[in-house]
């Protein structure tokens, strides 16, 4: 590709390439062209594998010519992947194996049939669907942050050209700074990480502040475990994210970029190294930028395993080479941040929506969502629903759609017992808040939080005394150390925790957890260490029966606490044919083959699920 | 212990890629955990004398990441994901599995240095959940009962290459 040097030439190239997209999507030159889903799960699912046989069979049948094979970025649907995408006809093939490539090029691509059996197939209708727009879950999606992510290929500057990229920066270069950031303000955005600040408003900051060296620093240090947005949409449009970070570069006088991106994202990492690296090529890094005086450029650094550097302040201190703890603040980042110099930390979703908000105008954003949080917001939908994956839906969509419409519900027919969004920070939900319009008010109102948009479903199987000890294990152990109250909290907090799984908690504990939790809360210095009890708060105030039927009853409703569970045999059901036995890793399990049903002595058992899983009969049951 | 020739040469390879960089350290030690699998004491020690930053410093730093370890890691490092996804869909039971058969801790190593087993926090295959990765591969939906055929195909994949090797 040629050097891009002022806004005319960008205009030239847009719509040169603009022209070659739709060609491939409309298949106006006649050829016709597939698309596989190269997001992390379904390339853990071979999808590499998948595009090489695909294109090796075209060879071998001559029509390598006449269909082009593409690797796009995240479908998100990942339950049903990997998938595969059929132009200019706009048909959805999931979970694709490779045996099943020569029977799609036999039937759809040369006897311009469907293959029927690899439709997505409604659980509720039964009713096999061709295109993605009519599956429930896209339905009521809208991609902003998602743009692009799964149409353009990720590591080709020149699709990203065609479909928009770089005409909001255009468009901002030529706009007063000043109005660069109010268009921002206008808009409403709000920070997409977890804390739910308003983005323009840290942009003013920065810009008020007098410096001749100022940073932006994209915040991709995704902990959330369960969260995975911010990966996806640096694997599946890159460029988005380098554009957000150059209009605030221009809009705050900043020069220098910084990513911070988790280094248990290779793929991200290495889409996002390509990006930069074409983007330079082109000249759309680096100086004079479309024959302005803008010059920017940007770098990359990884994280090593460490929750608390999505924190800004302790990210800031990563990148500066050291344990990455949390500063005071204030100073904020804005006044003295990165090297001690002015510096806007974002989150990477943040930033893949404001070149959509300048490109589209303000209005465009702001008609979706609730008063105080506007535009879309990404969730990962995960834990016990049929539709695991990625979705972007406006602010003020209903937890019940969320959960039953776009999820598709619990599967195997298990009631919904609760949702855990803002990761370990967070708080569960029940029942009667699923009629709750989800935006940032709401659910802090609910003891919960928006977060990064973890969004995990847990039905009538799951401990939530179990699911709030899970939480504590991980802030314990990723509390970096800094404050008392956070790191010998955490612990104290974990220990009555771990007390009353095994059954050897008592009542006066709940006392104890409650004011552990207050004094966690408020003696700390960062977010992690204020919301680190959240999970306990909210499971105390929703599900104290279940911590109490595990202190005063010693049991465990949902038979998950090891200790307080027990396995049998159902002599009913038992066809004596010593599996179980056979599979007893301490010999517990008692009887005759084919005589005698089998009996397992409790005091012995190590209750390790190995009979469980091994019988055929489902003969064997926790109590 | 001493540090190999070889090893001197390319640690300070290493930091002379990265020296120049505003606060390298943590680029360095990324580059040096990657190359090595470890960064034990006399690496840090060489990357002090390479760079100034003193010995303390760079031990604090190493010890704060996960990332980055002090001792060297098996042939076969079995990540188990105990993000929130996997977990509550039973990863804690394989990883216990995985734990019983191989007989060490998470975090540990056996001691013919074949297998390492890491409890991960999410690694973003939540569909994929309960997801286990071994080195570069992902076993997708991992039940307790496969826990010993992931073992086996380590052991089988070793020896193949063993054979190869001879």
């Amino acid at each position: 590709m040629k050097k891009v040097t002022n806004p005319e030439m960008l205009m030239v190239a847009h719509a040169a390439f603009k022209k070659q997209l739709d060609d491939k999507f409309n298949s106006k030159t006649g050829k016709r062209a597939i698309v596989i889903c190269g997001g992390t799960g379904c390339l853990s699912s071979d999808s590499t594998v998948l595009k090489e046989r695909f294109e090796k069979v075209l060879k071998d049948k001559g029509l390598d010519g006449i269909i082009s094979v593409n690797m796009v970025g995240c479908f998100g649907f990942c339950s049903q992947g990997p998938f595969v995408k059929v132009y200019p006809e706009d048909t959805l093939y999931r979970k694709v194996k490779v045996s099943d490539v020569e029977k799609i090029i036999e039937e759809d691509f040369i006897n311009h049939g469907i293959v029927e059996d690899l439709l997505y197939v409604d659980p509720i209708t039964h009713e096999k669907i061709k295109k993605m727009e009519d599956i429930n879950f896209y339905k009521k999606q809208k991609r902003i942050a998602l743009y692009g992510c799964s149409v353009i290929d990720p590591e080709n500057i020149e699709e990203a050209i065609g479909y928009g990229s770089f005409q909001a920066l255009d468009k901002a270069l030529h706009m007063d700074r000043q109005e660069v950031i109010n268009m921002i303000l206008d808009s409403g955005l709000r920070g997409r990480g977890g804390g739910g600040f308003p983005t323009g408003r840290k942009w003013q900051f920065a810009y008020n502040q007098e410096s001749d060296e100022k940073y932006v620093v994209c915040n991709g240090d995704e902990g959330d475990p369960g969260a995975f947005m911010d990966r996806s949409i640096l694997e599946g449009n890159p460029l988005s994210v380098i554009e957000g970070m150059m209009i605030a570069g221009y809009a705050i006088g900043a020069k220098e970029g910084y990513f911070y991106v988790r280094a248990e994202y290779p793929v991200a990492v290495n889409r996002l190294n390509i990006a930069i690296k074409q983007a330079r090529e082109v000249g759309l890094l680096g100086n004079n930028i479309l024959g302005t005086d803008f010059c920017f450029d940007v770098h990359l650094r990884l994280g090593a395993g460490a929750f608390v550097c999505g924190e800004e302040t302790a990210l800031l201190n990563s990148i500066e080479g050291q344990r990455g703890m949390p500063r005071p603040r204030p100073p904020f980042p804005a006044v003295k941040g990165l090297w001690g110099k002015p510096t806007i930390v974002n989150n990477v979703e943040t930033l893949a929506c404001v070149p959509y908000i300048v490109r589209e105008g303000v209005e465009a954003f702001t008609k979706y969502g609730t008063e105080k949080s506007k535009g879309t917001k990404v969730f990962a939908l995960g834990g016990k629903v049929n539709n695991v994956g990625l979705v972007e839906i406006p602010m003020g969509t209903t937890i019940r759609e969320l959960v039953y419409d776009i999820a598709g519900g619990i599967p195997g027919n298990k009631n919904f017992k609760a949702i855990q969004t803002g990761g370990p920070s967070g708080g569960c939900l029940t029942e009667e808040h699923l009629d709750t319009p989800i935006d940032f008010d709401n659910l802090v109102a609910l003891g919960s939080m928006m977060g990064s948009g973890g969004a995990i479903v847990m039905d009538e199987d799951n401990c939530m005394v179990d699911v709030a000890k899970f939480y504590m294990e991980f802030i314990c152990d990723e509390s970096c150390g800094k404050c008392t109250p956070c790191r010998i909290g955490t612990k104290r907090i974990l220990e009555i925790l771990t007390k009353i799984t095994n059954g050897e908690g008592e009542l006066s504990d709940l006392d104890r957890l409650e004011e552990l939790a207050e004094v966690t809360k408020n003696g700390s210095l960062c977010a992690l260490g204020q919301t680190a009890a959240n999970p306990i708060i909210s499971t105390l105030k929703r599900f104290r029966d279940e911590y109490v039927e595990h202190i005063v009853n010693k049991t465990c409703p949902a038979h998950v606490c090891k200790n307080l569970i027990s396995y049998h045999v159902d002599p009913d059901l038992c066809k004596k044919c010593s599996k179980c036995a056979r599979n007893c890793p301490v010999n517990c399990i008692t009887g005759v083959p084919g005589k005698e049903t089998y009996k397992i002595d409790t005091t012995a058992c190590v209750r390790c699920g190995t009979c469980l899983s091994a019988c055929p009969f489902h003969a064997i049951y926790k109590k | 212990m001493k540090l190999q020739e070889h090893a001197i040469k390319e640690i300070k390879e290493i930091v002379a890629q990265f020296i120049n960089e505003p606060t390298p350290l943590m680029m360095i030690l990324s580059a040096v955990q990657t190359k090595f699998g470890y960064i034990p004491m006399e690496a840090q020690e060489l990357i002090s004398e390479e760079t100034g930053i003193s010995v303390a410093e760079i031990y604090g730093v190493v010890t704060f990441y996960s990332f980055f370890s002090l001792k060297p890691k098996g042939k076969y490092i079995i990540g188990v994901c105990l993000g929130t996804a996997c977990y509550v869909k039973n990863s804690q039971q394989v990883i216990d599995k995985f734990c019983q058969l191989l007989g060490i801790q998470p975090g540990e190593t056996t001691a013919d240095g074949m297998f390492t087993i890491d409890a991960l926090r999410c690694i973003g295959a939540c569909a994929l959940a309960p997801a286990v990765r071994v080195n570069e591969k992902v076993y997708p939906q991992v039940r307790v009962e496969d826990v010993e055929k992931i073992i086996d195909a380590c052991e089988k994949m070793e020896a193949e290459k063993n054979e190869k090797g001879n």
